[in-house]
């Protein structure tokens, strides 16, 4: 990162290369100055927005169409943003008429299948908008090889996590990936997150679910999200579970490597006490 | 059981027990009408009110919300009650006590003695008939200081918790947050991290380099790594330099569980704490985290309204004689606080049941960005708890949380609060931050050293 300029008014803005935190603002009188508070107030705005803006599923599906995909529709039991927001139970399950679709569906192609891919806008549809197609290019290629039959894409408008579980119980798949925007962060309107389960059915706990999180351009790269996630689908179809009892140890090593790294080798400890 | 029945006018109410009338006559919020307890209408509100006013106090000891042979919090409300402490307020209902709260009658030394006759459950139903500014004035009489190596909690003191987190533990990262704080006179409360990764190598090299942060300065303050509680009493064990002792606590059995803890868990973590006798002045150990709607989030509310459920976390909290008690109260989202209206006023709830039942409590004002709510309610919140007498608050970097990505109070925020206020930090703090040349405060004005103290001169020269 490039090194700050030393400014006399605010003497420890070079401390801003160690942490994306919003230090060394400066003060005017004790309060926070111009530009730093509208800063503050643009990024939240982008998160607000993010949180209020429309799955825009109409271009998605098209996108989808173009790259081969079949896809379909649905709407969770949560009718807009506002009962979204307030009522979790109803973005978990489907409405009657898209519960409706899938049955029908389940019943012209009985015998169920290995994977369904859910998209749903979650708390931020921007994310889903950015990151589903170039995220389900890199997994395709890296699923390619397994065989796996796969049920046309199913987008759902007000979706929360546990809506894959109503989506693979009725299509019958062995395994469901929901791909939805995170909650936004000050930082990062844009997070898709991932969640995987094996065996899905209405009920499940989150302790049935693996998560992958935080898949965005400043994130967790597309092709390490693929990875991780095929990693995790291997070992659930060989062990025959998902969740807590399914480590992504993929994951785990690389944090247990971060984990023994010396703490004391910061500036405010060194030069260590003689 | 009983029947609750209240008439106004010609229109009569009925409800089906006390639980019942708690949950009608609580404000308006989310959560409880997620949990399909809320009052059905406004005027069915105020009618649960009215009804809950005329219930007495002993009726409270009678009639447990959640039975006692299920839970084992309601044990610990009915077997520590003091019966003594509560004969003040015994013949009083509870609308009775709001008046009386409020007279002259109840100054700070009588409400100390209260503190241990009164259930949780007594201070939930008058708060749930007081305003904003009861709600204040109430608890702007009380004041319930602990110590370890700072004072907390005294008349005209308000403290900070210097929150550096970073999304992967980056100690460097970290420690430039700190600095940031420290320069702006933040962290008398505690330094303390939310970490990002829980492994047990992770969490002792961050209380590692805690300690020596605090050694090296001679900082009058005390580190948290806020990880489960059972890894703290690991890393006791294992001879790491631990201060407080953290953990996520709420008003049921069943919520905690759902956390992993127990009353008897948290015991062992308190003692792990206490043998390590590290406080200077004082060995309050305990750092808890509450917050209104964890019981319902875990299916764990036995049908009470979600502040009831909050303000019982405070007994389990108050046993275990805590340093500081947190809540937490807009992170948990708009399914349970909606908008800055209902954050506002769950944040000055918990204060004042908090400090009634003899509780240091703070609050993160704070909000996440799918909720209703911005700085403007920040601003405002931080401002009715400075007034009530609040022992603390978080102080990040610029409000902003790139770890857990939400928003809380900033050092400037702090600042803030000691400038309109005339709030000082804590006592061995102030001296500190004299000591180093950061800040004195006259006359409630803040007033900064010209230039940076040379001991962090010499870190940042580090730097190169």
């Amino acid at each position: 990162m490039e090194k700050p300029p030393y400014d006399p008014h605010n003497p420890w803005l070079e401390l801003r290369r160690l942490t994306p935190a919003r230090i060394a603002l400066g003060r005017t009188g004790t309060s926070l100055p111009t530009r730093a508070q509208l800063d503050f107030q643009y990024a939240h705005a982008q998160a607000r927005d993010a949180v209020h803006l429309p799955f825009d599923h109409g271009v998605l599906r098209s996108q989808l169409a173009e790259r081969g995909h079949d896809s379909v529709l649905l709407h969770s039991a949560a009718i807009d943003r506002n009962s979204y927001l307030q009522r979790p139970d109803l973005g978990r399950k489907l409405s009657d008429a898209s519960a409706h679709v899938l049955r029908d569906h389940a019943s012209a192609h009985p015998g169920g299948v290995d994977l369904v891919i859910v998209v749903a806008d979650g708390l931020s549809a921007l994310a889903v908008h950015r990151h589903t197609l170039p995220f389900l290019a890199r997994l395709e290629e890296q699923i390619r090889a397994e065989n796996w039959s796969v049920a046309p894409i199913v987008l759902v408008e007000q979706g929360r996590v546990a809506v894959a579980d109503e989506v693979g119980e009725l299509l019958g798949a062995k395994m469901t990936v929901i791909l939805i925007g995170e909650r936004p962060g000050l930082s990062s309107p844009d997070s898709l997150g991932l969640y995987f389960t094996y065996n899905p059915k209405v009920g499940l706990t989150d302790a049935y679910r693996n998560c992958i999180s935080n898949v965005r351009l400043e994130g967790l790269s597309y092709g390490m999200a693929a990875h991780r996630l095929l990693y995790l689908m291997r070992e659930a179809c060989r062990r025959q579970l998902s969740g807590v009892n399914l480590k992504d140890e993929a994951h785990v090593q690389t944090l247990e490597s971060d984990a023994g790294a010396d703490m004391k080798g910061n500036f405010l400890l060194s030069p260590p006490d003689a | 059981m009983a029947v609750y029945a209240h008439s106004v006018g010609a229109q009569t109410y009925r409800f089906d027990n006390l639980k019942d009338v708690m949950a009608k006559a609580s404000p308006a919020r989310s959560g409880d009408f997620l949990a399909g307890v809320a009052a059905l209408n406004d005027g069915e509100r105020v009618a649960a009110q009215m009804a809950l006013a005329d219930i007495p106090l002993s009726h409270f000891l009678q009639e447990v919300l959640i039975p006692y042979e299920d839970d084992e919090v309601t044990r610990l409300i009915i077997d520590t009650h003091d019966k003594q402490a509560f004969a003040l307020v015994s013949h009083l209902t509870v609308g009775g006590f709001r008046d009386w709260l409020l007279s002259d009658a109840a100054d700070e030394q009588v409400l100390r003695t209260l503190a241990p006759g009164l259930t949780p459950e007594m201070a939930a139903a008058v708060s749930k008939i007081m305003r904003v500014q009861d709600l204040v004035l109430v608890a702007q009489k009380i004041r319930v200081v602990t110590q370890f190596r700072g004072t907390l909690g005294l008349r005209g003191r308000l403290s900070t918790r210097l929150q550096p987190n970073h999304p992967t533990d980056e100690p460097a990262g970290i420690a430039a947050s700190i600095l940031d704080g420290l320069l702006h006179g933040n962290g008398d409360a505690m330094i303390g991290i939310n970490p990002a990764t829980d492994s047990i190598a992770s969490i002792c090299a961050m209380l590692e380099m805690l300690d020596a942060i605090i050694q090296r300065y001679e900082i009058p303050t005390q580190a948290c790594v806020l990880t489960h509680v059972t890894t703290s009493i690991e890393a006791v064990n294992r001879g790491v330099p631990l201060d407080l002792v953290f953990q996520s606590i709420a008003g049921t059995e069943a919520a905690n569980a759902s956390f992993g803890i127990n009353l008897n868990v948290l015991k062992e973590g308190y003692d792990a704490g206490l043998s390590l006798n590290r406080g200077t002045l004082g060995q309050n150990l305990m750092y808890f985290e509450t917050g209104q709607g964890s019981a319902l989030s875990a299916n764990a509310h036995h049908g009470v309204d979600q502040q009831t459920c909050e303000t019982r976390a405070y007994a389990v909290a108050r046993h275990f004689n805590p340093f500081l008690v947190n809540t937490v109260v807009g992170f948990i989202g708009p399914e349970y606080l909606y908008n800055g209206k209902q954050i506002i006023r769950a944040g000055l709830e918990d204060h004042f049941c908090g400090k009634l039942l003899g509780v240091p409590m703070g609050c993160d004002i704070c909000y996440t960005n799918h909720a209703e709510a911005d700085q403007d309610d920040m601003d405002t919140l931080l401002t009715l708890l400075g007034v009530a007498g609040i022992n603390f608050i978080m102080g990040i970097p610029g409000s902003d949380d790139i770890m857990l990505n939400y928003q809380t109070t900033s050092f400037h925020d702090a600042l803030y609060a000691r400038q309109t206020l005339g709030l000082k930090p804590a006592p061995e703090f102030e001296q500190w931050l004299a000591k180093m040349g950061i800040f004195t405060q006259a006359d409630g004005r803040v007033l900064f050293g010209n230039s940076l103290p040379p001991a962090f001169r010499q870190a940042l020269a580090q730097l190169g």
